[in-house]
């Protein structure tokens, strides 16, 4: 009795599993429908209708794609390595010292996790260019930088790490810098990861603050790309928005794919203190 | 190692991610901030002192409790049912299912689609007539229904596409807390005659408990930031049925460049996320000591 | 101690020094928005391109600024942030927020008394009604546009229909709605008669149906609107019967975008759509379509549409000047041409239809016409002060007349009212 009824609670789970990812990835499907066959096929599906690539070398044509992927990824990658920097210098002085002011400061950075970026679009505008960084791809990361919720992320990975670690260190004469590199960001590798992650799927999608601060194909990001082919006044043309946003996360899927089994992994053994 | 020292160990460690913070947040937000007590400036007018003028506008506005409305229903409705779909998520990916790398590539994939690009894709699937749900509900024998252009489901219709987009991106984070526990610690309750159920809600659900926190604590923020897919899907129509406050501040920042409007918007809902998130970071710092 | 080691340094220098990929020289900047997809950014470029081969001293560089509303974003933030562009294009009615905002200079101010009579003088009226305050020119028209009615020519043969003729007026707009509504088997309308969408850009299309049956939606000066008289509200409710009564038009707000192909699938057998959608009907509708003036209904009338080039406050004498030359060359006949033939949108001046291309090009392609006739009875588009608030007011009152919620007269009387708490400072 009892096995039936976990076979079919197998089953069923099984079923709903595929029910669900069946249902997460139909934008994909149907991206991929609408970017292989000709326009009057948008909304037919007829398994037998033509393919085309014309959707892809239309959509490649009116924008330059691959300048943008590349300023997109210049961009991400600029942005998650200088939070990493920042961020463990700022959440190691909150998680192991003591100073005056500290809880000041630290709300401080509470307040920048509630605060929208994009609020301060006109403010921020001004300072870039005082700095005479307009049009630049740091520019678009620089107030992105110190993150707050990348450091409060850190401090509580830090403060989980047994004190006597460092300790042991200190008495070999390592520096605070040497500490960090060798203690504490081995340790908080799944940190890193996960934060990495929230950060690169935001960046990457970010759209409103590299448009006003971007004006060339040099600096600008696929986001502003991808706008050309939405809020359109002709109506919106799902074959081509289909091939460009294909195209354009194409090279981020292939990552994932490559490096899902890397990706989980480190997770795991991080995992494992 | 003495005091001193340290001292200045701190100060090196703060200083490039303060001057940041300070100059790209905390000068401009004050900046910003104190527009909402004087009138919007105009280029042949300037903003005058107005005091709580603007708050008393807000306390007025209908508009705007009808937003606020909206977002608690949004956040009600998306919060759990996303952190619920991610978990259950995590939990297949984590068994030996069939078809496991399909699975996670699939429930993955929202998050490396961007919104703007695939906001027009739901539009389709939304779409009355020829629209993909429209398709199937009517070849179903049922009415046609229009979902983002009537007042009573567009706010759903927003829900939805919100839901896709984050449980996937949760999933990661309870795959990783999954891992993270000792398979030993089920084995022996396996052998103890355990049912599954028993297991998830005694061990595996209280062990996850921190990631729960992280990524309620980012469910909460991300319920009152995420906004593109109303930008392209339904620029918070009809009649700001699906307005969501971040919205309404979008909308009153770079629409009608009301700044001294959008500021006092922004106030209340810092004020707003900082009682809620602030209650959460207390749970999530006592919380974490326990491993 | 903290050492800060050589590494930290050397990734920090190679962070900043991503810097250098900026691009600076000596440029006239032209922000311009897209409003009609890839093909209109790639015409802009072509354009300047060719501009600058026979102007080998200026450089001009075009920047895409994303939809009408990221367009006035970033210049509105460039110019308050101190750094205008010389030039952008950018919606026609949001003239009195820019004029408002102090951001924009006259045209006037750099023109000759000849430019004036000669050249702004030469633009189609209509266009120049969204363009000018109190008589001075702010805007000089660019890719402008008018609403017209496409019909699908198989359905009106379908239902007995002479497809060479369109309907007229209101009356036979509602007839031929009626003939052409289309029930399947499963008593879902497979077919709706017509399709005004009323998400998007809802306002314009209503303010078409306010001027046919002889009413105003504002003073012109931008600080009065008209939304509480009879011939308003009459024209709200003629909109609503169409699918509240009349059943011939899905209810609920219609999304613009969709609108399309809506068409090209059959499910409207007539729509309203821009003239700038001239190029896409033509290329993806699989069945024979035709183009006409909207219907009348005491008389015909359209509002104009579409975006101006302006020019910013704070540009130096010697860039105005170019400016100048730039925009004259860009609407000048040719040029217009090659623009209206790329995306759809009308030839600003009737001199640009003049030219022996367009002259080909409305030979292979008389649709193309409709538009050019219609801006003699064109009116300007809703334009007021703090005109984005008035317009999310009217647009707004619209979505809940369309669902049903409230009387059109209702929506409108209250919405007028919201309207003169807010232009109130500017009368």
């Amino acid at each position: 009795m009892k096995t039936i009824a976990n076979f079919l609670s197998e089953r069923l789970n099984v079923i709903g599993a595929w029910l669900l990812a069946l249902l997460w990835v139909m934008p994909l499907l149907y991206a991929i429908w609408a970017a292989t066959h000709p326009i009057e096929y948008e909304a037919n599906f007829d398994i037998f209708a033509p393919l085309t690539t014309y959707n892809f070398t239309n959509a490649w044509s009116q924008a330059p794609f691959a300048r943008y992927l590349l300023n997109t990824v210049m961009m991400t990658t600029m942005i998650v390595i200088s939070q990493f920097i920042l961020c463990t210098f700022v959440a190691f002085a909150f998680a192991r010292f003591e100073f005056p002011f500290k809880n000041i400061l630290f709300a401080m950075v509470l307040l920048q996790l509630l605060i929208m970026p994009d609020i301060l679009i006109v403010e921020n505008y001004k300072t870039i260019r005082f700095l005479g960084l307009m049009d630049t791809i740091l520019a678009i990361g620089l107030p992105y930088m110190a993150s707050g919720f990348g450091i409060f992320l850190l401090r509580q990975t830090f403060k989980s790490i047994p004190k006597e670690l460092d300790d042991a260190a200190r008495i070999d004469g390592a520096g605070v810098l040497r500490i960090i590199w060798n203690v504490y960001v081995p340790l908080s590798m799944p940190t890193f990861v996960a934060y990495g992650l929230v950060s690169i799927s935001f960046h990457w999608n970010n759209f409103l603050w590299p448009l006003i601060i971007t004006n060339s194909v040099e600096t600008r990001p696929l986001t502003v790309g991808l706008s050309i082919f939405s809020m359109s006044e002709a109506g919106v043309e799902w074959a081509t928005i289909s091939a460009g946003t294909l195209m354009t996360t194409a090279p981020l899927f292939i990552a994932f794919l490559i490096f899902q089994r890397q990706f989980i992994a480190s997770f795991m053994t991080a995992g494992i203190k | 190692m003495n005091k001193k020292n340290n001292l200045i160990n701190v100060f090196y460690l703060l200083v490039p991610g303060f001057v940041l913070l300070i100059s790209f947040t905390h000068i401009p937000a004050v900046k910003t901030l104190m527009n909402s007590f004087y009138s919007t400036a105009k280029g042949r007018r300037a903003s005058k002192f107005v005091g709580l003028e603007n708050y008393e506008t807000l306390w007025q506005d209908a508009t705007f409790w009808k937003v606020f409305s909206n977002n608690i229903i949004y956040a009600l409705g998306v919060i759990p049912t996303s952190i619920l779909l991610s978990l259950a998520m995590a939990l297949w990916v984590n068994s030996k299912i069939i078809g496991r790398p399909f699975l996670r590539f699939s429930y993955f994939l929202p998050t490396v689609l961007p919104l703007i690009a695939v906001g027009n894709i739901w539009l389709f699937f939304y779409a009355p007539g020829f629209g993909l749900i429209d398709q199937i509900v009517t070849s179903l024998g049922f009415p046609s229904l229009n979902i983002l252009g009537s007042q009573e489901s567009s706010l759903f219709g927003v829900m939805a596409v919100g839901i896709w987009k984050e449980a996937g991106f949760y999933m990661i984070f309870y795959l990783a807390g999954l891992q993270a526990i000792p398979p030993d610690l089920k084995e022996a309750a396996m052998i103890e005659g355990a049912n599954k159920w028993y297991i998830f809600w005694r061990i595996t659900f209280p062990l996850l408990t921190p990631t729960t926190l992280f990524v309620s604590v980012n469910a909460v923020i991300n319920s009152f930031r995420q906004i593109d897919h109303i930008v392209v899907m339904t620029q918070g129509g009809p009649d700001y049925a699906s307005t969501l406050l971040l919205y309404y501040i979008y909308e009153s920042a770079f629409v009608f460049w009301d700044t001294a409007y959008a500021t006092t918007l922004s106030v209340v809902l810092i004020l707003l996320l900082c009682l809620i998130a602030i209650g959460q970071f207390f749970v999530l710092d006592k919380k974490v000591h326990y491993q | 101690m903290i050492k800060f080691n050589f590494k930290v340094v050397s990734i920090f220098a190679l962070l900043f020094s991503l810097n250098s990929f900026s691009a600076k020289s000596v440029e006239l900047e032209f922000y311009f928005p897209v409003a009609v997809g890839g093909a209109a950014a790639s015409t802009v470029e072509e354009l300047t391109n060719t501009y600058m081969e026979l102007n080998p001293g200026v450089t001009i560089k075009p920047i895409y600024a994303g939809s009408y509303t990221d367009a006035t974003t970033k210049a509105i933030t460039a110019a308050k942030g101190g750094n205008p562009p010389p030039m952008a294009v950018l919606i026609a009615i949001d003239i009195f927020k820019f004029y408002d905002e102090d951001l924009v200079m006259p045209w006037d101010d750099i023109l000759s008394a000849e430019e004036k009579e000669n050249w702004v003088g030469g633009f189609y009226s209509a266009f120049m009604k969204n363009s000018q305050i109190d008589g001075v020119t702010y805007g000089i028209p660019f890719q402008r546009s008018t609403p017209v009615l496409y019909y699908n020519k198989d359905a009106f043969r379908e239902v007995g229909l002479d497809p060479e003729r369109p309907p007229q007026n209101w009356a036979e707009q509602l007839e031929y709605a009626q003939k052409l509504t289309k029930k399947g088997s499963d008593g879902n309308i497979e077919r709706y008669g017509i399709r005004i969408p009323t998400k998007g850009f809802p306002s314009w299309l209503t303010s078409g149906l306010i001027y046919q049956n002889g009413g105003q939606m504002t003073n012109g000066l931008g600080t009065e609107t008209f939304l509480d008289t009879p011939e308003v509200i009459e024209a709200v409710q003629y909109l609503v019967d169409l699918s509240e009564k009349h059943k011939v038009m899905r209810p609920g707000t219609l999304e613009w975008g969709a609108t399309p192909k809506a068409f090209f699938e059959g499910q409207t057998a007539m729509m309203w759509t821009t003239t700038g959608n001239l190029t896409n009907v033509r290329k993806n509708a699989p069945f024979d379509f035709g183009v006409a003036m909207l219907p009348a209904g005491k008389s015909f009338g359209a509002p104009t549409g579409g975006g101006n080039f302006y020019i910013f406050k704070g540009t130096p004498a010697d860039e105005l000047e170019a400016t100048k030359d730039f925009v004259k060359w860009m609407t000048a006949p040719d040029q217009a041409g090659v623009w209206t033939m790329a995306t759809g949108y009308v030839a600003p001046r009737p001199d640009a239809w003049e030219t022996q291309a367009m002259k080909d090009y409305v030979a292979d392609f008389p649709p193309a016409l409709v538009a050019k006739e219609q801006l003699a009875y064109a009116d300007a588009e809703f334009s007021t002060y703090e005109n984005p608030k008035t317009v999310k007011i009217f647009n707004t009152a619209l979505e809940n007349v369309m669902s049903g919620s409230i009387s059109p007269a209702d929506a409108m009387k209250q919405a007028q009212i919201d309207i003169d708490k807010i232009l109130k400072d500017y009368r």
